[in-house]
């Protein structure tokens, strides 16, 4: 017997989409992940938006999953309560000339013929209506009313939470290094030992080239690690502008967009630079210089001094411009080449490879399926008695952790407690933005260390940012040799 | 005759001094206080510093406590007074003023808390 | 509803000198209410010496100086809670707080004194290139991570930003056995007191390179190394000028910002240059019955004056909860220019102010044999020689009740610097 039925490569977005929908049937599934936690690579860097799916050119893959996608995540966000907002977005364009119609207009038509609605072309001026610090240079707009954004990392940790309680395991800093075919399916060389599966699932992000090229040698693919560097900017900016604010791409370039975040923030970004090293998340003078002065031209009063941090995320561009969805070798399914609008397709990526994998074997639908999960509780939201009541309950909810972002230790420890749980800074600010706001966690990074350590039973000099080697403090032992 | 320009570490002011040695005779200039004179004679003669760090609790409610010499030790002997720092621990309760460490780096000057450390309920 | 007095939010060395200055002027009903798990603030943090000799005439370290007002406090018994934070403010002085034990409260306070304190300028503000690993500390978080929990942070170590807090941290480091391989500024000139760079830095041989700055970080997991560039007239990076320096651990002491949230939702106006209240001479803010005073205010550089201040912010809100009314129309507002970014305070009533009153500023960059001239209108009331001005050392200039009395409704008083 093969350890599991099916086993997901990568925690990303999708891979977390492909075990929540493969929950649903009665299958033995298991994600596993190089990295500490969920969504600690390409699902984690990224501008958050929820495509309505005019952009992507008609009858591919993309525009079918788009909007899906997008149609699916209005209804998770309630189901499985994570932030979803329908803030709607603008494609805007600066010249009022032939070029720039056509260019709205091609954008519209193939909105129309993917199925969103509502879309319509306006003035500057009424654009202008609607966002009052849009630049007066823009003549025109595409409006598309049903746009919407998203946490990343909380719809990731959603779908995870909601398939761990399904039953699916996670395996985390478990690397790939070899996937061979053998008679019961497949099996996988690890870093934390051999695992054997009837089926494999390939959400690797950048990675899928490798694995895909494993099994498939004779049909391979390329993927390119394409960098976009983003800005985030503090709560108080965040009026600057409601809609998200999409550039229209032009013979001098793509633009970059700026746009509302679920939690109050601005994000400007990202530039597109194309890559060999998979792991380069660094940002630079020149990309940062670049994208701030792009946004400008779409809203030119951004505050910059309001910035609170800089990053950068790596899209997983394969040289077909199309996701690679489906069955690519008997019982080796590829999610591949999942670059925008990945994160508004994902739950219809799960779906589509969750139907292949449940018809290819047979599964017969999970019996006591839970289709929802609970959110994480945020105090400083709730009423004064409705906070109160909480912190009767369970003091923890009254003592605030991270003063930017008001988190209280009672968040973090549920951060930790959950499956998947937090392991690592990192882990616990993506699910509940402890040091995630404007002193980027000055204050309130010793006492995480210290709860982190309690939870997991583990000394404080072993608790990390993200992966083993980013420790945050060193032993006094190792020290003492080199002293002075 | 030897000419220093120091700027006097004895208080936030940082007055710029001016030191002159002719053999026996150093004069300062500079200073707005008598303790800018003391300074910069002691400096170009002898030089001299407070030491402050940190020393491990056992049962504390915090896990370390501040300390300091209770005086002026050497500059040369800043190493070694805190070799013998390093090396110390106390027990909880430490009171501000209670000696942790005699005769520090063979100075003559003992190490005191800086901060009271109760015992951890 | 619970009534107050007087509430102080914050009980660090604004908030204990604020609390036992309005004891002393006469209130009784004094509520001190602290987010951290003991009085004191920073000063707990800060273990090295220098501290209290305007106040007490002694040097002491800021555990020590803490204690001793920690003690007046208590002596008065004046009533202080713990681990509880303050989440709200109204305009009409009702104070909002939460603990684990009490839950969530709300005071309407007779008064209530701002005595939050500042933080310190996080590294995404200040847009380093490179990765994101771990070993990025502001020098305050390492601080409180190294005297505080007795850890260690990283052993080979570079710091950028020449704030005193950095200088401090320096040393630290240095005296814990890690080595401290260069001190970078992104100015031509240092942000702290050059005491702390003669002690800190140039005792132990650590060099401070003025107009560099950080402009990559190495290491993904963990810092592995850093370029230090030297940065053009416009802080622009020059490029070509990159020394890199192996080193793990990267400290950041690049400026401390008032922390405001509190006050910003309360609709109180802020000055855009200080990032703290407007104040008056009496160190009212723009909403009646709230005061403020120490790094809330405006960022000061000695403890010493954080508690002068704070005295006075105390003394001020006893006399106004015991109906002290002030002429809100006389109130002159304070100009500065020349050099000089801002003072403190921001407005000086002639006819309502004491017989002097301390105008704290700083100064945009480092001068040298400039007179600081005061004018009332277009009439100078004092000119002052000075040296040396710097920007990292707060500069202040006392202003007479006597020299104000001829003043109008329309003036406005200037400070400037002249040469």
């Amino acid at each position: 017997m093969p350890d599991y039925d099916v086993v997901i490569i990568g925690a990303g977005v999708t891979g977390c989409a492909v075990a929540m929908e493969l929950a649903r049937y009665d299958l033995k599934t298991c994600v596993i992940d190089k990295d500490e936690d969920v969504c600690s690579g390409t699902s984690k860097a990224n501008s958050g938006i929820v495509h309505a799916g005019h952009d992507a050119l008609p009858g591919t893959l993309k525009a079918r999953l788009n909007v899906r996608g997008s149609a699916m995540i209005r209804e998770l966000s309630d189901r499985l309560d994570f932030p979803f907002r329908e803030n709607g977005s603008m494609v805007v364009a600066t010249d009022d000339d032939d070029a720039s119609r056509h260019g709205l207009e091609e954008l519209l038509e193939r909105g129309i013929r993917n199925g969103v609605e509502d879309l319509r072309i306006i003035t500057g001026d009424e654009a202008r209506a609607y966002e009052p610090n849009l630049s007066e240079d823009i003549k025109l707009a595409l409006l598309v009313p049903h746009g919407g954004i998203v946490c990343p990392f909380l719809m990731t940790v959603a779908f995870a939470e909601n398939a761990a309680s399904n039953g699916t395991e996670f395996r985390f800093l478990t690397s790939v290094t070899g996937i061979t075919r053998n008679a019961e399916g497949y099996l996988l060389s690890t870093g934390a030992g051999d695992i054997s599966t009837r089926a494999v699932v390939n959400c690797a992000g950048v990675y899928a080239d490798i694995f895909h090229n494993m099994i498939c040698p004779d049909r391979p693919i390329h993927i390119t690690p394409r960098r976009g560097e983003y800005v985030l900017l503090d709560h108080d900016a965040g009026d600057i502008t409601g809609h998200t604010i999409f550039r229209l791409p032009t013979a001098k370039g793509k633009g970059v967009l700026v746009t509302p975040t679920v939690h109050g923030n601005i994000l400007v970004g990202p530039n597109a630079e194309d890559l060999e090293d998979k792991e380069d998340t660094s940002t630079t003078l020149d990309g940062m210089n670049y994208i701030r002065s792009k946004a400008l031209e779409s809203v030119p009063n951004i505050p910059y001094s309001k910035t609170i941090t800089s990053f950068s995320g790596l899209r997983a561009t394969e040289d077909g411009k199309d996701f690679i969805v489906g069955e690519s070798a008997d019982g080796f399914f590829d999610a591949a080449g999942i670059d925008s609008p990945g994160l508004s397709s994902a739950p219809a990526i799960g779906e589509m490879l969750a139907e292949l994998i449940a018809d290819k074997f047979g599964a017969s639908p999970r019996q006591d399926h839970i289709s929802t999960r609970k959110g994480f509780v945020k105090p400083m939201e709730l009423s004064s008695e409705e906070r109160a009541g909480l912190i009767r309950e369970d003091p923890a909810y009254g003592r605030i952790v991270c003063r930017c972002e008001n988190v209280t230790e009672g968040e973090i420890r549920d951060a930790i407690r959950r499956t998947p749980g937090a392991r690592s800074l990192d882990g616990i600010k993506r699910r509940v933005r402890q040091g995630m706001g404007r002193c980027q966690a000055g204050f309130c990074t010793p006492r995480t260390i210290s709860i982190l350590a309690e939870e997991l039973g583990i000394p404080e000099e072993d608790i990390c940012k993200n992966i083993p080697g980013s420790e945050i403090l060193c032993s006094k032992e190792d020290r003492s040799d080199d002293q002075a | 005759m030897e000419e220093y320009n120091l700027t006097c570490i004895r208080c936030p002011m940082g007055c710029a001094l001016r030191v002159s040695v002719a053999g026996d005779e150093v004069t300062v200039t500079g200073n707005t206080c008598p303790r800018g004179a003391d300074y910069g004679r002691q400096e170009v003669t002898a030089p001299v510093r407070t030491v402050t760090s940190t020393v491990p609790v056992t049962g504390g409610q915090i896990p370390v406590v501040s300390v300091k010499t209770a005086g002026d030790v050497p500059k040369d002997s800043i190493f070694d007074v805190m070799r013998d720092i390093r090396s110390a621990s106390v027990t909880a309760p430490v009171k501000i003023g209670d000696v942790i460490v005699r005769n520090a780096g063979g100075t003559g000057t003992d190490v005191i808390a800086t901060k009271a450390v109760g015992i951890k309920d | 509803m619970i009534r107050r007095d007087i509430v102080i939010i914050g009980g660090g060395p604004a908030g204990l000198a604020a609390a036992v200055a309005a004891y002393d002027a006469g209130s009784r009903d004094i509520l001190v209410i602290e987010r951290d798990d003991r009085l004191g603030g920073i000063l707990n943090q800060c273990i090295h010496n220098g501290f209290g000799l305007h106040t007490f005439k002694e040097e002491l370290t800021g555990p020590e100086y803490a204690d001793r007002f920690i003690s007046q406090l208590t002596d008065r018994g004046i009533e202080y809670k713990l681990d509880t934070i303050v989440t709200d403010v109204s305009d009409t002085r009702c104070v909002t707080y939460m603990n684990g034990s009490e839950g969530v409260v709300t005071i309407e306070a007779g008064a209530v004194i701002l005595a939050m304190g500042c933080r310190e300028r996080p590294r995404g503000a200040l847009g380093i290139p490179g990765f994101r690993p771990a070993g990025v500390y502001t020098a305050g978080t390492a601080q409180r991570l190294v005297n505080i929990e007795g850890k260690c942070i990283g052993k080979r170590v570079v710091i950028l930003g020449s704030g005193d807090i950095g200088l401090i941290m320096a040393r630290r480091m240095t005296l814990e056995g890690a080595k401290v391989l260069c001190v970078a500024e992104l100015m031509p000139y240092s942000g702290g007191l050059q005491r702390n760079i003669t002690q800190c830095l140039d005792d132990f041989g650590i060099p401070l390179l003025l107009s560099h700055t950080v402009s990559r970080i190495y290491g993904k997991e963990r810092v592995t190394g850093i370029d230090i560039s030297e940065v053009d007239e416009n802080r622009n990076v020059i490029p070509g000028t990159e020394i890199h320096y192996d080193c793990d651990t990267l400290l950041l002491s690049c400026g401390l910002l008032p922390e405001n949230e509190l006050t910003r939702q309360a609709g109180i106006s802020i000055d855009r240059v200080t990032g703290g209240p407007d104040v008056r001479d009496d160190l009212e803010t723009s909403a009646e019955g709230i005061f403020a005073c120490g790094n809330v205010l405006h960022v000061h550089d000695l403890v010493d004056y954080v508690s002068q201040e704070a005295s006075r912010a105390g003394q001020m809100a006893s006399e106004f909860v015991s109906g002290r009314k002030r002429d809100h129309l006389s109130y002159l507002k304070v100009e500065t220019s020349g050099g000089i970014r801002y003072s403190v305070p921001q407005y000086i009533s002639p006819k309502e102010m004491e017989d002097s009153i301390t105008v704290r500023f700083r100064v945009d960059k480092v001068y040298r044999d400039r007179k600081l001239c005061v004018y009332l209108g277009t009439t100078k009331l004092r000119e002052q020689r000075k040296n040396i001005v710097k920007p990292g050392e707060m500069e202040q200039v006392v202003l007479l009740k006597k020299d104000l009395g001829s003043a109008s409704g329309t003036d406005t008083i200037r400070i400037c610097l002249e040469d």
